[in-house]
């Protein structure tokens, strides 16, 4: 609660910025809006910000920073020997931490006075009943040293959030003082609340590329690690995938080529399902349906593209694949062993994308302009002609560009794949033949329980990064052609 | 075109009719465009419509070649006859027909191929040549009729949207007759073109005349004056008089007409 308090009492202090400064500025002009340089909406906004901004970040900043700076001073009044062999000093912490939650509930309850939880030379044994009764999970006998150490951190904790109350609400009033001393008629006032605008819209922009940036890096550093356990040679060209759990023992065969070759077939499967049918429909909607059919169509063919993936593993696994297994499995022609297989997961992954090919494509052609296409009638062309010889041929880079992106959607397809085609890494040319692809076994190696630090875990990351290196290389790649294209027009 | 008589390309008397209007109407749903048009249009003559924008000439125009027919909403009533021939009969192809009546854009809208191809597309579409000899003879001369065979005898393979403004204007032009049509329409076909380019396309319109009947829509009076023989005034959707050029803008009869040639209308 003392938190959200904090918060309100920043923004009523910069709310009763806003307004004095407003009132301020217009008793300085004598009410004569004429005299001012901005808008007196400017005044009170550059007051706000001036008293709300840095404080707020303050006590952001100061949230993160405080449990880091107390956990590493409460871990010091642990020494080592208090640790056991079968721990490490991150474990321990956690018990301290939650043996400091469990006297936060044991006095929010009554159990424990304020005092009692403070006297350094309490009784343990009474204390640890005391905590389980206020309900306390706590995993293993209280020592004194955890004890201890709890207790700092409590008392730590209180010290830092009265300081941090303290010193946020004094910035906020120096804020609004300071806004409102500089609050004259010819202070440059719309300026600087652009400026603060522009850092704002800045601050977002860094924070999606700083993210980025930060998953990316988590991606090489586990992938370093990887390969410092398992030599990226065997990786990737291995043509073999049996990962073996470290319950079991064993080396693991980790190469990624069986999960490459699944996810470049069935993807394929999917788009010559999805870049004709996807095309086509696209050449209907935009060059031969009346309005009538395409206000129904469009928007028919958008709901395609909304459904959720798994919705489409459902339709692969309960609908697709027994279908194929009547007509190519043992009954029909014997080609097919189960329902999962390559063709299941790419026939629905194709349907998954036409929506996606369709409307790019769409867009695409309708940016073909009408001169083009009136420049060709006036020459004696059919509909179909123009279309062939003129409009699509224009259109061609962007239509690639959408195919490229279809393609890199379909690389990173998981859900359909773990339903529709099986888990068997394999490498094989029969379509009817279970396949699996780098994101299905990303997945699989990391959901159990297995040790994040071997390197059967570890591996996901290594597929996530190839599988990053070439979405990315596609995107960028069809980005590139569907940019030039545009350029032609302008 | 249906098989009834042919057009045949008319070889004598400069004043024979080529296109004959009569009763036109156009409306787009429920805005009368084009209200009782009637003009009969010569051969081998230079046609102007002028008159204040939005009266109604490029709609006219399009009625020639039924430009019209690929707007959804537009209805067109009335009579119009090339040689004779209804071309809004239900026997006649309108694709076929605008092979017969060639069309040149306000902004020059070449295709995004090669010049050659440019050129090439409407006789490759209507199987005008046997071999790559004779395509290669259509396009040479449908650049020199275009007066840009020279600039760009050496560079047929580049993109024709690579051309200056101008050139890419003749090179639709070219790419018009190449077709071989008996009437030629151009929309404003200067309007987005310098100074020197538009001379050098008036002046390939007058050599256009000796083989065809050209219909030019345009917005500026120096440009009618100079390049057209006769020239109709139009105006709110009604054709309000139609003579030769020198009568029209020396001696107009109707008042609207003398408003819009001295600027009082715009
Ligand atoms: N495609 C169209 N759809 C609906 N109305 C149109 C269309 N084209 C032209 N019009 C209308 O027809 C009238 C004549 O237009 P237009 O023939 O383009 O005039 P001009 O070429 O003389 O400037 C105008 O009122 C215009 O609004
Ligand atoms: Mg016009």
């Amino acid at each position: 609660m003392p938190l959200l308090w904090l918060f309100l009492i920043v923004l009523a202090i910069a709310a009763g910025a806003y307004v004095l400064a407003r009132v301020r500025v217009l008793a300085m002009a004598g009410e004569n809006r004429r005299a001012l340089h901005s808008l007196p909406v400017y005044y009170g906004s550059n007051a706000a910000m001036k008293s709300g901004v840095p404080a707020l970040l303050v006590l952001a900043v100061w949230l993160v920073a405080q449990p880091l700076v107390i956990d590493t001073i409460a871990s010091g009044h642990i020494p080592d020997s208090a640790i056991a062999e079968t721990t490490s000093r991150g474990l321990v912490m956690a018990e301290v931490r939650r043996t400091a939650d469990g006297i936060d509930m044991a006095i929010a309850s009554g159990e424990l006075s304020e005092t009692a939880a403070r006297d350094p030379q309490a009784d343990i044994e009474d204390l640890s009943a005391r905590l389980s009764d206020a309900g306390a999970i706590l995993t293993s006998e209280i020592t004194p040293p955890v004890f201890r150490a709890a207790q700092e951190l409590r008392a730590l904790s209180a010290v830092g959030t009265q300081a941090m109350t303290i010193i946020v609400v004094l910035i906020a009033l120096f804020g609004a003082l300071w806004a409102l001393r500089e609050t004259k008629p010819d202070f440059r006032a719309r300026n600087v609340v652009e400026q603060g605008v522009r850092g704002l819209l800045i601050a977002a922009a860094s924070i999606a590329i700083l993210t980025t940036l930060g998953i990316v890096l988590s991606l090489v550093f586990n992938t370093v690690e990887f390969f410092r356990l398992y030599p990226a040679s065997e990786f990737f060209f291995g043509t073999n995938w049996a990962p073996s759990f470290s319950g079991r023992g064993g080396a693991s065969d980790l190469g990624i080529v069986p999960l490459l070759w699944g996810t470049f077939y069935i993807s394929l499967v999917a788009l010559i399902v999805a870049v004709p049918i996807g095309l086509f429909a696209a050449i209907y909607l935009s060059e031969y349906a009346s309005p009538k059919v395409r206000a129904v169509a469009k928007p028919l063919l958008e709901v395609l593209a909304g459904i959720p993936t798994i919705v489409y593993g459902l339709f692969a696994l309960l609908t697709v694949g027994p279908l194929l297994m009547r007509v190519f499995g043992d009954e029909g022609l014997g080609w097919m062993q189960a329902g999962t297989a390559v063709m299941t997961a790419g026939l629905v992954m194709g349907i998954m994308l036409i929506p996606f090919v369709s409307s790019l494509s769409d867009d695409i052609i309708n940016a073909v302009p009408q001169a083009l296409r009136d420049g060709s009638y006036g020459l004696g062309a059919t509909q179909s002609e123009t279309i062939r010889q003129v409009v699509l041929p224009a259109a061609l880079p962007g239509i690639v560009g959408a195919i490229l992106l279809a393609a890199s959607r379909a690389i990173g397809e998981t859900m359909i794949v773990v339903l529709g085609a099986g888990a068997a890494a394999r490498l094989s040319l029969n379509p009817f033949d279970a396949m699996t692809t780098v994101t299905a076994k990303i997945v699989s190696q990391l959901t159990g329980d297995s040790d994040f630090a071997s390197p059967e875990a570890l591996v996901a990351f290594a597929l996530g990064m190839t599988l990053f290196v070439i979405t990315l290389g596609l995107n960028v790649f069809a980005l590139y052609i569907v940019r030039k294209y545009r350029e032609q027009y302008e | 075109m249906y098989d009834a008589p042919h057009y045949t390309r008319q070889e004598t008397g400069v004043t024979d009719v080529k296109i004959k209007a009569q009763d036109v109407q156009v409306y787009y749903g429920d805005n009368h465009a084009i209200k009782d048009v009637t003009v009969d249009i010569q051969d081998k003559t230079v046609t102007a419509f002028i008159g204040p924008s939005g009266c109604g000439k490029s709609t006219f125009l399009r009625c020639l070649n039924r430009m019209n027919d690929t707007i959804d909403i537009c209805r067109v009533e009335g009579d119009i006859r090339i040689d004779g021939d209804d071309i809004y009969d239900k026997r006649v192809d309108p694709v076929q027909l605008r092979a017969k009546v060639g069309m040149v854009f306000q902004k020059p809208n070449p295709f995004p191929k090669s010049i050659y191809d440019n050129i090439a597309y409407g006789p490759r579409i209507h199987g005008m040549a046997r071999n790559k000899a004779e395509m290669d003879d259509i396009v040479e001369r449908a650049l020199r009729r275009g007066a840009i065979w020279d600039e760009v005898k050496d560079r047929l393979q580049a993109p024709g949207t690579g051309l200056s403004g101008g050139q890419q204007q003749r090179l639709c032009i070219a790419r018009a007759v190449a077709t071989e049509p008996e009437v030629l329409l151009m929309d404003e076909p200067c309007s987005a073109l310098d100074p020197i380019a538009t001379a050098q396309v008036e002046e390939l319109i007058d050599e256009l005349r000796q083989n065809y009947a050209v219909v030019i829509v345009t917005h500026s009076m120096q440009q009618a004056a100079r390049v057209s023989q006769k020239t109709a005034f139009f105006h709110l959707g009604n054709l309000v008089e139609y003579d030769d050029t020198s009568k029209i803008f020396t001696n107009p009869e109707d008042s609207r007409t003398e408003s819009y040639i001295t600027g009082r209308i715009g």
